[in-house]
């Protein structure tokens, strides 16, 4: 192997030792720190004056009294457990709403698919928080949703819709849309439409032949999406804080209260680790699933 | 080339005027747009034919497969299936079935299950599903590939598994759009003499596709040639290569010299024909009568004597110089050039091992024909 091939290689594991892994480390070992009224606000910090015994002190001080801490108060594992249910659910949603949108994308005349494209990214190109603050003058109290609803005349009092888990969901399924629009619509656009002929041709309604052939056919990219969206909303933060209430639990909100509330760093740290490690194993069975595929299309 | 099917014990329905056809075409013509890929045809198919559709790409044949399938209705015109309009039936419940130019394949299904898919749809039951389709997997011998997915096996077994599948629910018609045309030469060849075997032994009518007329003339019963969206001539193999109703029709089927000219019906029948000037005048048969009309005699080539000296009991004798010489193995082909620039094919058996040729490059040549080899044509 010549350097130049060596060198190509080493580009993206120092990216990751880097930007991943340094990272990592430097929390893992904040959350085996201590808080304390100092700053940085946790001890022991390093100190290389003192030298080997030095070291030595430092990591006798480091244990793992923060992720005991964790399991001792049911507001952490409740934290997850509701991630857990909102980001499966939220994600649900998002592939209720996004295959239809992907479907009609891709059985679209072909002189329409860029625009239909450049709609489905467009928003993209405006704040994200922007966005969620609209939302927030959608489902508000006296928000257009409600004005509209009363206009109607479907209901005669205004709906509470912000500050509840409602409002997350809608702001999830919302923001990540695109994520699962996006490579559902590639697995269907490359479906031979000869198959769904094939299918007709052997006694399938057009129902029959969306189940047998459609729907396995997109699995991949229906799988992609999904992981697209519930890894991220699993650490949301700013949608449940701008758009749920205080009864909204998520993990993304207890890490921020804690870091910047509470300023016990190590907790806070110990909370972003035991993340990390619920998001490996979906992180894990993506990328199976991405390598699959492209096994299959070689 | 001019290999009959075995099933030729004198089964002719379409010449038995009481028969009723399978399939009728009454006026049919199909537009997209302002292009007319199909014009007002009018062709019945009987039951058991091995019916060939053939012609260039881009005739219409996959348009005609495709409103017999379902996924295309005609513009104007019916198509009766047993007698019935299937106007309005849609494709998942006629008793039609077909086999796809690209096969689409499920790939998601192994080959058991491709197979079973259309079974499925169907209120049979599940032991029954299963015994037809070991029954299927043993006509296309592919026993030992029912667990495979589309992508593990070969071209030539994909192709079978399509057949299988389109046979599964034993349709009364089996389409067949261009079945054979993405395997290599030799396997086309023996495939082709497996579907004639296939279709024989489930009964079904099949109707294919093709632009090989080698692969129409090797499978078929009958024969449509067709032309920009139009039948030229529907006919068996033979009568389409010994009596062409066109020029386009003997040009399109195999090899064949034309010589273009004015034809006058003599008294006794035959017709004859001044073609240029300087030569003698050629003799051919043909059905209708001619009065100094334009016309186009068509010969082929292994219908050409070639000899040295003037040849005695021949009608037709063209003088010229061999221009090319084509070895093809079984067969030599002559390319002789006459005075008036005009290239003549014959075409001889080497019956022989002949280390020597008969003919050498510029010698000159005697090329004849009788009265009767040769058609006159008027289209
Ligand atoms: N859905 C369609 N829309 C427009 N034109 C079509 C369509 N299907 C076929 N055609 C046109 O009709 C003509 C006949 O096509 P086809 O039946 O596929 O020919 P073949 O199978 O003989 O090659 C072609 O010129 C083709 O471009
Ligand atoms: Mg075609």
């Amino acid at each position: 192997m010549n350097l130049q091939r060596r060198f190509l290689i080493a580009v993206p594991y120092a990216w990751l030792l880097l930007l991943f892994f340094v990272p990592f480390v430097i929390v893992l070992k904040i959350a085996l720190s201590n808080i304390a009224l100092a700053i940085p606000p946790y001890e022991p910090t390093l100190s290389w004056s003192e030298g080997w015994s030095g070291l030595v002190a430092f990591f006798r001080q480091l244990d793992f009294d923060n992720f005991v801490f964790l399991t001792q108060d049911s507001l952490y594992w409740k934290a997850y457990l509701s991630s857990l249910q909102i980001a499966f659910f939220s994600t649900l949603l998002t592939l209720l709403v996004g295959f239809p949108v992907a479907l009609g994308m891709a059985n679209a005349p072909e002189r329409w698919r860029p625009m239909l494209m450049l709609m489905i990214i467009l928003p993209f190109w405006t704040s994200f928080l922007i966005r969620i603050y609209s939302w927030m003058g959608i489902l508000n109290q006296e928000g257009l949703l409600n004005q509209l609803l009363l206009w109607v005349g479907v209901i005669d009092d205004p709906l509470k819709m912000i500050n509840t888990n409602f409002a997350v969901y809608i702001g999830i399924v919302y923001t990540y849309l695109p994520f699962m629009v996006l490579p559902i619509y590639a697995t269907l656009e490359k479906l031979n439409p000869a198959l769904l002929e094939a299918a007709q041709d052997l006694g399938c309604n057009r129902t029959q032949s969306f189940w047998l052939v459609t729907v396995p056919l997109s699995k991949p990219g229906v799988i992609a999406g999904c992981f697209l969206v519930f890894i991220p909303a699993l650490g949301e933060f700013v949608i449940p804080s701008l758009l749920g209430g205080s009864q909204t639990l998520m993990i993304g909100k207890v890490l921020w209260e804690e870091f910047f509330s509470n300023r016990d760093w190590p907790v806070a740290s110990a909370v972003a680790i035991v993340l990390l490690l619920i998001l490996i194993i979906p992180i894990i069975l993506f990328q199976r699933n991405e390598q699959k595929q492209r096994e299959a299309e070689a | 080339m001019e290999t009959q099917t075995a099933s030729g014990d004198t089964l002719a329905p379409w010449e038995d005027a009481t028969a009723k056809p399978l399939i009728s075409f009454r006026d049919v013509s199909k537009r997209f747009g302002g292009f007319t890929a199909v014009e007002a045809l009018n062709l019945s198919i009987y039951k058991g034919e091995f019916f060939a559709l053939l012609g260039p790409s881009g005739c219409g044949k996959t348009t005609l497969m495709r409103m017999l399938a379902g996924f295309e209705a005609p513009t104007t015109g019916s198509i009766l299936l047993d007698g019935v309009d299937i106007a309005k039936v849609p494709p998942h419940k006629r008793a039609v079935n077909m086999m796809f130019q690209s096969y689409a394949l499920f790939p998601h299904l192994t080959v058991a299950e491709n197979i079973a898919f259309g079974l499925k749809r169907t209120a049979m039951a599940k032991a029954d599903i299963t015994a037809r389709v070991e029954e299927m997997l043993k006509l296309v011998q592919l026993e030992n590939f029912a667990a495979r997915k589309p992508h593990q096996i070969s071209g030539g077994q994909q192709q079978r598994v399509a057949l299988a599948r389109a046979l599964a629910r034993a349709p009364k018609l089996l389409l067949l759009d261009e079945p054979l045309a993405a395997l290599d030469k030799k396997l086309r060849q023996e495939t082709q003499f497996e579907l004639v075997d296939i279709q024989e032994k489930t009964g079904t009518t099949f109707v294919i596709v093709t632009h090989d007329q080698e692969e129409a003339m090797t499978v078929a019963t009958r024969i449509a040639v067709m032309d920009h969206g139009r039948l030229v001539q529907v006919d068996s193999p033979d009568r389409i290569y010994e009596n062409p109703n066109s020029v386009y029709v003997a040009d399109f089927i195999g090899d064949v010299n034309i010589l273009r000219g004015r034809g006058r019906t003599r008294t006794d029948g035959k017709v004859e024909i001044v073609w240029a000037d300087g030569q003698p005048g050629l003799v051919g048969t043909s059905d209708e009568p001619l009065d100094n009309a334009e016309c186009a005699l068509a010969i082929r080539p292994e219908k050409i004597a070639i000899s040295s000296t003037r040849p005695v009991q021949d009608a037709n004798a063209l003088q010229g110089a061999v221009h090319d010489i084509a070895y093809l193995g079984n067969t030599s082909t002559y390319h002789v050039r006459l005075p008036n620039g005009q290239i003549l094919k014959a075409q001889e058996t080497n019956s022989r091992r002949i280390s020597k040729r008969k003919y050498t490059w510029e010698e000159e040549v005697w090329l004849s024909w009788s009265e009767t080899a040769g058609v006159v044509l008027t289209r």
